[in-house]
């Protein structure tokens, strides 16, 4: 019997993950001492401790380790799609609490629940290895079954949380299985080493059992993204949800979705890309196509958003058909800006919003412009920034999403993927219509914005502004991001 | 010999399976839902996975059935027999039909794929199934076995949160 040797275990990789384990764990049980109602101070702490681990996890830029034989890696793309996590999570904490002292569900367990959903989206990020990848994902999706039905006297978000935890539970099986099935066709887990495997088969999109797999996974995570058709539960889940929880389901999960579809489509699968890439073709003029139309209809915002969520997924997926450097970097790119102007945008519609997720229609925001002026151009500069107007941070990263599809000789794509953000502009517009052109019909007193929310607000209006007017400094950041992966 | 019996229980793994979302009463699904679980560990013995096997029998038709069953009783669900057939599940069985004769095509035409990857039948013989998934957690998926404690934790979280009377 031979000894069993223990893979060298590298701890930097992962140090992101343990710090803020160890942290929503410490909060748990701060938590369980504090007395009820007195919970603000959690939220304090997370942020700041999300504000350390930016840090640490920006100290990483550059580096490339690999770690656990494999099972994980810090690289710049790791390290990318980290921080966009991250500003999404600081982000949902700084605009929660007063929300959740709003709906009388201020519960502590809030802020533990939203790091650990960090750390299973940072696995996912960074692992090599389809297991990692698989257990991120889990760890990020049971955190979100629990954040979406937080508000438990609200019917609305109860069946929200049932609706998603019943859906998603069905898509990991999907995507459990395309695992299983590439497992059975490479005898192999680990991305790096299925591309070896894959590159050596003489005909590998013969293999229908490795094709068989890489459908089923590219299903599990086209749910995630929630790309068409596989959208049925985004706009029940996001209206139902938590504003802030929706605000952060639709930024950071997202691009968690993304960051693990791009690692095993263009590391693991790059000799299927004719393949994959026929078949995202699809997918994203249908996620494009149905995200806007159903959207054009939506009188409520939450739901509208959600639509242009879906919308968003598709445009983003048009960068993946392309599956260059320019297309993927805007991915990276226009993942990390939109977070910025999402965030932004359901922050001010829990501003307008009232108690029990009343006021959230599109005519609620009736005269917004001359009550709180300040409030109303933020919410026009994210609007703008959804739209893809310029000088936005969304039109410079819609723009290299489709010169990607063009360098690569996908013209029509671009072309419906611009008609697409043109008809999305009515939506938009609508809102702002709303705001300046028409007069309240009740008068109410507005929410008083506190100094966290207000922080959140200015940090996402320069986010949706600042990489619009000086693009290259973020865009340089992507592309050394993809070019390692 | 092995066809047959593989044929034989598949046969039953199928018909259970069927019988799972058929039954009206929901006890009846529960129990057709454990002869599919005996079924499944059938066919980790014959794959040489005999670990696999029990635990499928200890964890799957053991534990997670009783629970299954003890729900089904507390609720006490009565059983609901209006049925509605809307278009969608005619479009939704359709679609279904076309993919399931598109998969039996792909597969027929394809050849069987020769196992690849170092675990081979006599390897497991030789050392035991049991041993080498140990070694393989322990050393090869030490970090996602890591993972799967917090992954417990958010569910243990998640569900004081959502069950519990006051919070």
């Amino acid at each position: 019997m031979d000894m069993i040797s223990i893979p060298v275990v590298n701890m930097t990789p992962i140090l992101p993950e343990i710090f803020l384990s160890v942290l929503a764990m410490v909060l748990l049980l701060l938590n369980v001492f504090s007395p009820s109602g007195k919970k603000s101070y959690l939220a304090y702490i997370s942020f700041i401790g999300i504000a350390a681990t930016a840090v640490l996890v920006g100290a990483g830029w550059g580096g490339h380790i690999e770690s656990f034989s494999g099972a994980v890696i810090l690289d710049n793309f790791a390290t990318f799609f980290k921080m966009i996590f991250l500003l999404a999570a600081g982000l949902t904490v700084l605009i929660s609490d007063q929300y959740m002292e709003r709906e009388e569900c201020n519960h502590g367990e809030l802020y533990p629940l939203i790091l650990f959903t960090v750390v299973g989206m940072m696995l996912m990020a960074s692992g090599t290895d389809l297991m990692t990848i698989f257990l991120g994902l889990e760890v990020m999706s049971v955190s979100l079954y629990v954040l979406a039905g937080f508000n438990r006297n609200n019917k609305k978000s109860n069946e929200a949380g049932l609706k998603y935890f019943l859906l998603g539970a069905f898509s990991t099986g999907f995507l459990l299985y395309g695992m299983a099935l590439t497992y059975g066709a490479t005898g192999t887990t680990r991305v790096y080493k299925i591309a070896s495997v894959v590159g050596q088969m003489t005909l590998p999109s013969a293999n229908i059992m490795l094709l068989a797999g890489m459908l089923l996974m590219m299903t599990g995570f086209a749910f995630k993204i929630a790309a068409a058709p596989f959208h049925m539960w985004t706009p029940d889940v996001y209206e139902g949800a938590p504003t802030p929880m929706t605000a952060f389901m639709s930024a950071g999960p997202k691009a968690a979705g993304f960051a693990a579809l791009l690692r095993i489509l263009l590391v693991a699968l790059p000799t299927l890309q004719i393949e994959w890439s026929q078949l995202l073709w699809v997918l994203a003029v249908l996620t494009m196509t149905v995200g806007n139309i159903t959207a054009l209809r939506q009188d409520n915002i939450k739901r509208m958003l959600a639509y242009s969520s879906i919308a968003h997924a598709g445009y983003a997926l048009v960068g993946l058909v392309a599956g260059n450097g320019t297309g993927t970097a805007g991915i990276l790119f226009y993942m990390l800006s939109y977070a910025f102007m999402n965030i932004g945008a359901f922050a001010i519609i829990i501003l307008v919003s009232k108690k029990g997720e009343t006021n959230g229609n599109v005519m609620d925001f009736a005269g917004l412009g001359f009550k709180r002026p300040l409030l109303a151009v933020a919410m026009t500069i994210f609007l703008f920034s959804l739209a893809g107007m310029p000088p936005t941070a969304g039109f410079i990263g819609k723009f290299y999403l489709f010169s990607g599809a063009v360098q690569k000789g996908y013209i029509w794509l671009a072309v419906i993927g611009v008609l697409n953000s043109a008809a999305s502009v009515y939506y938009y517009l609508r809102v702002m219509v709303y705001m300046y052109m028409k007069e309240p019909t009740e008068e109410f007193e507005w929410t008083q914005v506190t100094a966290p929310v207000a922080l959140a607000l200015i940090i996402s209006v320069a986010g949706s502004m600042i990489p619009g007017i000086v693009p290259s400094f973020i865009l340089e950041f992507a592309q050394q991001a993809v070019k390692l992966i | 010999m092995e066809t047959l019996f593989f044929a034989i229980v598949s046969l039953v793994a199928i018909i259970s399976a069927i019988l799972v979302i058929t039954c009206k009463n929901p006890i009846n699904s529960a129990l057709s839902l454990i002869m599919t679980f005996f079924c499944l560990a059938t066919y980790y013995v014959m794959l040489d996975a005999p670990f696999m096997a029990a635990v499928q029998v200890m964890v799957y038709a053991g534990a997670i059935m009783v629970l299954i069953v003890f729900t089904i009783m507390l609720l006490n669900i009565r059983v609901n027999a209006t049925q509605k057939h809307s278009h969608r599940i005619l479009l939704g069985s359709i679609i279904g039909f076309f993919t399931l004769i598109n998969t039996i095509v792909l597969l027929v035409k394809s050849q069987a794929a020769k196992p690849v990857g170092p675990f081979t039948g006599d390897m497991i013989r030789n050392i035991g199934h049991s041993e080498l998934i140990g070694r393989e957690m322990f050393t090869t998926f030490l970090l996602p076995f890591e993972i799967t404690s917090i992954l417990l934790l958010v569910a243990i979280v998640g569900s004081v949160i959502l069950a519990k009377k006051n919070i």
